[in-house]
């Protein structure tokens, strides 16, 4: 397997003695999207900023690319859209994104990043008298227009209406597809789950859990298998034929629930006993957790100040 | 609208070449200028304005100056020296305070913009403010009775000279301090180097005090223009000196304390 594009190790980054970031570690593997999700003040914006060379971590390595994120090589090959601002409030659109396409030998067209971010109309306006929106979808555009390799997004689409959403979204796939690597933060579950191979939940500065979206909705998780039936079905028999640590009931009457992992084997398992009793399973419905169930049982449900 | 076309964001970073990226930031940089009302006032309003003030209402008097003539011989080098300040030290002072609260400077601390090649262009862009400046001074100047002496040589080196002074401390200022708190000492540091800067008074008016008030950056820059172009003198020693230190100190302090963010 080729080297991570960024590798975190014991990342540390205390801010007036209170750790934000506590011993972090991850890897992205090159060309894929990762996605660090966490409630306000779980200390992702901090840890892009460290890969980004805005910070200086208080302990652990950070390898961006190979190297030191303050390393001036990795400028060109590294885009950065941060969370706020960026931009002259007196220059246009259009001549803000061509400023920073200038800095590049091959930079991206600007007027077709502008197109497809639904900026033309504004391109001859200031700045300043863009609205939030249109303001996030520039600062997408300018850390792009390089052709880097790594991109990171800090909440990218934090304050975009549904269509820009879906434009910044057909954005960063088109990145994955080409073998950008991207590193996005953010609170929205949907985006994670549309956008990301691989998900880190961050609270407190510490990693909870990590994996794919699967792995996180799977690992650990109790999925639950809902059907119809003959009532007063025996449930004995089903229990001795599930693997441990599954359980079953009938409530009500004639509606049978069946918790455990859920899996193909298991689906089997549960048909061929209804058959069995010449039975037959209707209403079949596999619920498993969303990504949001996941974030809300690791960082708990209580809301952040 | 279609979907991106495949291969057309595959990776290909490279920095442009040095010269395109500081004839690029070097236009935006003078753009932004000259956009900005406040900034032209500062720099071409203000400085034209007081000269033909200055030269045409006698009430400065001036020693040895009667005519119209001779009050602009003294003037003119005075707001010469005005112009730099307005624009290397004040301009650059508010331009880089807000440009720092707005988040620009770490934009483009993340672009392949390095930040020498940044620092040229905000130089470059004061020098095409400080051309126009010059020109049209010397334009008002000439229509008001100017009779300039000296050596061309010795004014680009007093305005080179006072460029860096100038430009080092409004650095310092713009790159330590809160936008608006650098807003307020640029403008309040301009108007008192306005008034003890030679530019308007004679520092001879200031009595004992005019040995001091002669080592500031701005009536450095003042005298030593009107040694030349009043007096028709070589090379200003003691004010190409002050300017020299001053230079030296503040683009050092600006270099050790300036803070991107």
């Amino acid at each position: 397997m080729s080297a991570p594009a960024l590798e975190i190790a014991g990342l540390v980054k205390r801010y007036a003695g209170r750790a934000v970031v506590d011993d972090l570690s991850l890897a992205v593997r090159p060309g894929t999207v990762l996605a660090l999700l966490g409630p306000n003040g779980a200390g992702k914006s901090t840890t892009v900023e460290i890969c980004e060379g805005f910070r200086s971590p208080d302990a652990g390595t950070v390898r961006v690319l190979g190297l030191a994120p303050k390393d001036p090589t990795l400028r060109p090959r590294v885009g950065v859209m941060p969370q706020t601002g960026g931009a002259y409030p007196g220059l246009r659109c259009g001549e803000m994104l061509r400023l920073v396409a200038s800095f590049s030998a091959h930079p991206l067209d600007p007027d077709e990043l502008l197109e497809r971010l639904g900026l033309v109309d504004v391109a001859r306006t200031a700045f300043r008298r863009l609205s939030g929106g249109q303001q996030q979808r520039l600062s997408l555009a300018l850390a792009v227009v390089g052709r880097p390799e790594l991109v990171f997004l800090d909440e990218p689409t934090a304050g975009l209406d549904p269509q820009a959403r879906h434009a910044a979204w057909e954005l960063v796939e088109a990145l994955r597809a080409d073998g950008v690597t991207v590193v996005l933060t953010t609170h929205l579950m949907d985006e994670a789950e549309r956008l990301a191979d691989d998900i880190v939940i961050v609270d407190a500065g510490r990693v909870v859990a990590a994996g794919t979206v699967g792995e996180l909705t799977r690992s650990g998780a109790v999925g639950q298998l809902r059907f119809k039936a003959t009532p007063g079905l025996d449930l004995d028999q089903l229990l001795s034929a599930l693997h441990s640590g599954c359980a079953a009931k009938e409530s009500p009457s004639g509606q049978y629930l069946v918790e455990g992992i859920i899996d193909p084997q298991l689906l089997a398992t549960v048909t061929a006993w209804t058959a069995g009793q010449g039975a037959m399973a209707t209403d079949l419905r596999v619920e498993t957790r969303t990504l949001e169930d996941v974030f809300l049982d690791l960082t708990g449900r209580e809301l952040r100040s | 609208m279609s979907s991106w076309a495949p291969g057309a964001l595959t990776p290909k970073p490279a920095a442009a070449p040095a010269r395109s990226m500081l004839a690029a930031q070097a236009r935006a940089e003078l753009k932004l200028v000259l956009r900005n009302g406040e900034q032209v006032l500062l720099s071409l309003v203000i400085p034209l304005g007081l000269l033909v003030v200055l030269v045409a209402v006698p009430f400065i008097s001036v020693d040895g100056a009667d005519g119209r003539g001779d009050r602009a011989d003294f003037f003119v080098p005075g707001v010469l020296a005005l112009a730099v300040m307005s624009t290397a030290f004040t301009g650059q002072a508010i331009g880089v305070g807000f440009e720092r609260q707005y988040g620009v400077l770490k934009r483009l601390g993340a672009t392949p913009l390095p930040r020498s090649v940044l620092l040229g262009a905000k130089t470059l862009a004061v020098l095409a403010v400080e051309v126009l400046q010059v020109t049209l001074i010397c334009l008002a100047g000439l229509a008001l009775g100017w009779d300039p002496q000296g050596s061309v040589v010795s004014v680009v080196l007093l305005v080179v000279l006072g460029t860096a002074a100038f430009s080092g401390l409004g650095l310092l200022l713009g790159g330590t301090l809160r936008a608006l708190t650098a807003l307020a000492a640029a403008n309040l540091i301009w108007l008192v180097l306005l008034v003890l800067g030679g530019v308007m008074f004679p520092l001879s008016e200031f009595g004992g005090a005019e040995p001091v008030l002669s080592l500031l950056p701005t009536a450095a820059l003042s005298t030593g223009l009107r040694d030349v172009l009043e007096a028709g003198a070589g090379l200003p020693v003691q004010p190409l000196l002050a300017l020299a230190g001053w230079a030296v100190v503040s683009l050092t302090a600006a270099s050790r304390l300036f803070r991107w963010e």
